[in-house]
């Protein structure tokens, strides 16, 4: 929104809308300069801020986690120690609640999982219009600040979890365990094998698929929500800004957690027997 | 909105993020983390120790101190005792031999009588003689007389 003003139709839209990059059927490679050039560009194109976004957060995550664990002692904690342990242990715990295999992968990945998410989803708590605005003072187009309102992004995370349940599956019950259970539940006949195997293959797959379009609706509904208020004039927007943002502090955290939980949840049945 | 290679990027940032994680940040975290729990509850086994320790120790230096406190008294009573015991005895002593001294003195006074009257009696004696010599202007033979005299002494 450089210059002319937008109708609000066209500030939502630019708000929503990625830095993309990619092969342009006629541009060749370069950045979409507008919706319709960034869906043109179909599956080979790649959004530039989400990916520039999460792994920034990512990278924030395992440094200071790395700084505090190289530096961390068995005396009295620092603050920043102490902060990061509480972290450390409240999803050692969970798992711990949640995950009864033997498997050393489920913590760090919880860890991870929780963490990343939730610093993604913390970005959501800056201004709508500061990060377009500022990017627009050099000349970038569209910068869509939240990784997680993007589905790429959560379907991505949830389409790593869904590979690691098929593999776990399989590693832990060979791949004739597995088969044999999609197989026999929930019914244990052997007439029932197909509506069994379309009831267990539907919900298999439903659980990435629910688990990256929960993340993503939840913090997409909310940054429709701050932009819309945001459209409002700036003596009056505040009064719905701040507690929907304070609102949004439970919702940025309980987010977080429920992707986590769940994925601890999914990966505890892919190890056990049933 | 479009799905596209962000998904596939972001699976790969993913895994790459988790396996970090797995390598570099979670062993240390967890490792520093359980050592101070064991160091805590061993600090605190130690803690307990302690003072079960210094229970023990407080209970025998009672006992140790009300034995020393009995046997002080055991003491003090025997020394009470042996001290009145040994003034009982010097005080029995002292009479004792006040009692000879005065005996002695008693006879030494017996004696110095006996002898003084003796010498008194000789003397008087005498000076009877004398005097008898006197108013008889006359010797009397003292051989003679003596009997008479001894007498005469005697009834002094």
């Amino acid at each position: 929104m450089a210059g002319n003003n937008p109708t609000p139709t066209e500030y939502i839209q630019h708000h929503l809308q990625n830095l993309t990059f990619g092969h342009h059927p006629e541009n060749g490679w370069s950045m979409a300069h507008s919706a319709q050039e960034a869906a043109d560009m179909g599956f080979w194109a790649i959004h530039v801020d989400t990916m520039g976004w999460s792994v920034a957060m990512g990278v924030l995550f395992i440094w200071l986690f790395r700084k505090v664990g190289k530096a961390a002692t068995t005396g009295v904690p620092g603050k920043l120690q102490s902060a990061i342990e509480m972290i450390f242990e409240f999803v050692e715990d969970m798992v711990r609640g949640a995950f009864h295999g033997k498997n050393t992968m489920i913590a760090p990945l919880a860890l991870t999982l929780f963490v990343w998410i939730f610093l993604m989803n913390l970005l959501k708590l800056v201004p709508v219009d500061l990060a377009p605005e500022l990017f627009a003072k050099f000349g970038v187009e569209y910068m869509k600040l939240v990784p997680t309102t993007d589905p790429n992004a959560t379907l991505g995370m949830a389409l790593g979890v869904f590979c690691l349940i098929i593999y776990y599956s399989i590693k832990v019950k060979g791949a004739g365990g597995f088969v044999k259970e999609l197989s026999f539940t929930p019914f244990n006949h052997w007439s029932l094998i197909p509506f069994n195997l379309v009831m267990e293959i539907i919900g298999l797959l439903v659980k990435p698929l629910s688990l990256g379009l929960r993340l993503f609706g939840n913090m997409f509904a909310g940054e429709v929500i701050f932009i819309l208020i945001a459209l409002l004039p700036f003596w009056v927007s505040w009064t719905l800004n701040v507690p929907w943002a304070i609102f949004h502090i439970l919702v940025i955290t309980l987010q977080a957690f429920i992707f986590t939980v769940l994925t601890v949840v999914y990966l505890n049945s892919a190890h056990e027997h049933h | 909105m479009n799905i596209n290679m962000t998904l596939i990027g972001q699976m790969i940032a993913f895994a790459i993020f988790v396996w970090f994680c797995m390598k570099y940040v979670w062993p240390p975290i967890s490792t520093a983390l359980h050592e101070r729990q064991k160091k805590i509850a061993d600090g605190l086994d130690a803690a307990s120790r302690a003072t079960r320790d210094l229970e023990v120790a407080q209970e025998e230096a009672n006992e140790t101190l009300r034995a020393s406190k009995e046997q002080a008294a055991e003491i003090l009573e025997q020394s009470h005792k042996r001290s009145s015991q040994m003034i009982e005895e010097a005080r029995e002593q002292a009479r004792q031999e006040g009692e000879r001294m005065i005996a002695s003195a008693k006879s030494e006074i017996d004696q110095e009588v006996n002898r003084a009257r003796e010498e008194l009696r000789g003397q008087v004696s005498r000076l009877a003689i004398v005097g008898a010599e006197r108013i008889l202007q006359s010797s009397i033979d003292e051989t003679k007389h003596r009997e008479l005299v001894d007498k005469l002494a005697k009834e002094l």
